[in-house]
């Protein structure tokens, strides 16, 4: 017995908030009740990303798209699509309230917010199996540069295209690419930067992963238009299964004749190789990144001169990241007037984020420029988990700053960023609640850039482990107002004098949170408190003697122990062995446990 | 296969176009497709690859199905995620497909031709390469 039709109800936390569960029983009641019960299957699914839109019901075969259902309208769904197969117009999606016209799922555009040129192809085509990206149109991109375009066609392309590189401040990648053209020198290389080492990133592993041909198109395409005959992917050790796939990839490649001696025919030769980085940060910084490439040490140097005119073996190279390359196999395969379509004025494309942290529903997501940071986190990623408050969200790592609910509006473009004291750097987004403490995250941060710095320069060295003493002094109580003044005058000679962004940007998290949350720094340092109860040293916990029933949950859970106290009598600990584990305070069902 | 000039790249692009436009792969109507990013291995991904494999061949559907790997669909938050394409029921997307799970998923969807409930998600965007 086959249904003939499936009707899916979104029950995602927005949509069972508006009453998905009646709905979902309303129509199998309507179904029985209208003798339809076999013809039909109702079934409740994940968050559809719709939200806004919701509660949310699609019926398939059919593709219907219903918005704001409610369980009145069960009746007529069934009566009308199941019983005589046609669609109620009046729930369908429209795209523009005024002329009402209906649209099919596949036709709305931008219905789910997220929009996939990155990773279009990830989670779509086996990464393993370099048919099915040829069949999804791939390698056109180069086909077209090698067989209908000069180099200098393809800079007009990226010119007209508007993209700007993705790992860092946003440099038009046209540009990089004709300075290096431009560069005398008859040997140039073309280099991927895959060393993405920002605590919670992961949109660079994911696309190699999910579609390694993409990157390898795109240094082909960079290597006809530049004049090199080699590239390297510099990717981290600790990318196996990214490192495996783009292995699996460049071989597939290379006996299809699209690497190695003249490709597709033509007068063009290109070959790839992959190099392993140890897992440095400061190796995803350009300079250091080529110095670990030639096998050095892997530390920066002074710029200019720039990559684009002496980089890998002083030879003039173009070194650019994942997202940015992947993005010119897009543009070569779809064209500049379609890619520029997307985003922003000044900021074209979309960016790949990771969201991670506090949030509802973390993953890999890819939106427009131009998207507001509250559509990233409230309708992609499902909001604060638990229904804790948002307090901010980390963005580009450790070089980048915290952003605050009051600039949730704000588009994200490379741009709007820059001015909150964030970057677009690499995109990982740490979600924080409530139940975070800033002064915390920034110590974490400090601590990451202290482990990382390569030393060379002294404001980076010296100023790093500088500033995280004085964190860690705030952190346990001992800091003073002073401190803060010291704080922001190190990461301002810091951002100022250092050699690389790792040293010019690691004051990031420390300087936007002291913006942000003064009154927080302060309530460590005047009242030696820490509001979330991160700051272990701040927190002392005791117990109510009124509330408590003497049940002595707490004190088997105590893993001291260090709670006394007789059967049915009010228990007390002993604060001077307590480690602060705040075991009973979560153990505790009565709220005796005192946390402050 | 040999080294290919410009027209063969082009047949070949044609010829499998037409491949993933029809319904059956390698003469196979069912496709059960399971993300294998480092975040749906970590998930467990694997361990649900190999109980697919089994189930499917102990409910006597091992000639007619294919069990396929791709990259993150973006739903890690619902990991291991499955897609399964068979005659007679929509393309679906399950997420937090773990192996527990996965005799339940051949016995209902591919077997009685029913969805299984609360784990269909939606694939996060449209498809940029159909138009």
């Amino acid at each position: 017995m086959a249904y003939k039709n499936f009707i899916l109800v979104c029950a995602g936390t927005g949509c069972e908030s508006s009453k998905a569960i009646e709905i979902y029983d309303s129509l199998i009641r309507e179904a029985e009740a209208q003798g339809v019960k076999n013809d039909v299957q109702v079934v409740k699914t994940g968050c559809f990303g719709f939200c806004e839109k919701g509660p949310i019901v699609k019926v398939m075969p059919s593709e219907s798209f219903y918005v704001e259902v409610k369980p009145e309208d069960a009746k007529e769904i069934i009566a009308e699509q199941v019983v005589k197969g046609r669609e109620v117009k009046r729930l369908l999606y429209k795209k523009d309230e005024k002329t009402a016209d209906t649209v099919k799922i596949e036709d709305i555009e931008f219905y789910q917010k997220q929009f996939r040129v990155v990773l279009r192809n990830c989670g779509v085509i086996n990464p393993e199996n370099i048919d099915e990206y040829i069949a999804r149109d791939g390698y056109s991109g180069l086909e077209r540069a090698l067989f209908k375009m000069k180099p200098a066609d393809v800079v007009s392309e990226l010119k007209a295209s508007g993209l700007r590189g993705r790992g860092g401040a946003g440099f038009p990648t046209w540009l990089k690419w004709d300075l290096t053209i431009k560069a005398p020198g008859e040997v140039k290389y073309v280099v991927c930067n895959a060393d993405e080492g920002d605590p919670g990133a992961y949109m660079n592993r994911s696309t190699i992963e999910g579609d390694p041909h993409s990157l390898i198109e795109a240094m082909t395409i960079c290597g006809y238009t530049i004049g090199a005959s080699t590239g390297y992917i510099y990717i981290r050790a600790e990318y196996p299964l990214a490192i495996e796939r783009l292995k699996i990839a460049i071989k597939q490649a290379k006996e299809y004749g699209l690497l190695g001696p003249k490709i597709l025919g033509s007068d063009f030769s290109f070959d790839l190789d992959i190099r392993l980085g140890a897992g440095a940060f400061v190796c995803g910084e350009e300079t250091a990144l080529l110095q670990s490439l030639e096998g050095k040490r892997g530390m920066p140097m002074p710029k200019p001169p720039f990559p684009a005119v002496q980089g890998l073996w002083k030879k003039p190279t173009v070194i650019n990241n994942v997202e940015t390359f992947v993005n010119v196999a897009v543009i070569m395969t779809k064209g500049a007037d379609w890619y520029s379509k997307i985003g922003t004025e000044k900021s074209k494309g979309t960016k790949t984020f990771a969201l991670t942290g506090k949030i509802a529903n973390s993953g890999l997501v890819e939106v427009p420029m131009g998207t507001k940071l509250r559509d990233i986190i409230f309708d992609i990623g499902g909001g604060i988990k638990g229904g804790r408050k948002f307090k901010g969200v980390q963005t580009g790592g450790p070089s980048g700053g915290i952003i605050t609910a009051e600039s949730l509006d704000e588009p994200i473009t490379y741009e709007s960023l820059t001015a909150l004291g964030s970057m677009m750097g690499s995109g990982g987004m740490i979600i924080m609640d409530e139940d975070d403490c800033v002064v915390d995250i920034a110590k974490f941060y400090m601590a990451f850039c202290v482990d990382e710095s390569c030393g060379k320069c002294a404001p980076c060295r010296i100023g790093t482990s500088q500033m995280h003493d004085l964190l860690e002094k705030i952190t346990t109580g001992n800091g003073t107002e002073d401190d803060l003044l010291k704080l922001e005058k190190i990461g301002k000679a810091m951002t100022k004098a250092s050699l690389c962004m790792l040293g010019g940007s690691a004051a990031n998290p420390t300087l936007s949170t002291i913006k942000h949350f003064r009154e927080e720094y302060l309530e460590h340092i005047r009242d030696h408190k820490c509001r979330s109860g991160k700051c272990k040293d701040l927190v002392v916990y005791s117990i109510d003697p009124v509330k408590c029933i003497g049940c002595g949950l707490c004190a088997r859970k105590c893993p001291v122990p260090c709670i006394a106290g007789e059967k049915k009598q009010a228990h007390v600990i002993d604060r001077s062995r307590c480690v602060k584990c705040g075991e009973c305070f979560k153990a505790c069902k009565f709220g005796a446990v005192v946390k402050n | 296969m040999a080294k290919m000039n410009l027209e063969q790249l082009r047949k070949l692009r044609e010829d499998k176009k037409q491949d993933l436009t029809r319904r059956e792969v390698e003469g196979k109507e069912i496709q059960v497709i399971v993300g294998m990013g480092t975040c749906g291995i970590a998930a467990g991904a694997k361990r649900t690859f190999d109980a697919i494999v089994d189930a499917v061949n102990a409910a006597g559907l091992g000639d007619q199905a294919i069990i396929r790997q791709t990259g993150c669909m973006g739903l890690c938050y619902v990991e291991p995620t499955v897609e399964v394409v068979a005659p007679g029921m929509p393309t679906v997307i399950y997420g937090k497909m773990t192996e527990g799970i996965v005799k339940d998923l051949v016995a209902k969807h591919l077997v009685g031709k029913k969805l299984l409930d609360d784990h269909i998600f939606d694939r996060p965007a449209a498809d940029i390469m159909k138009k």
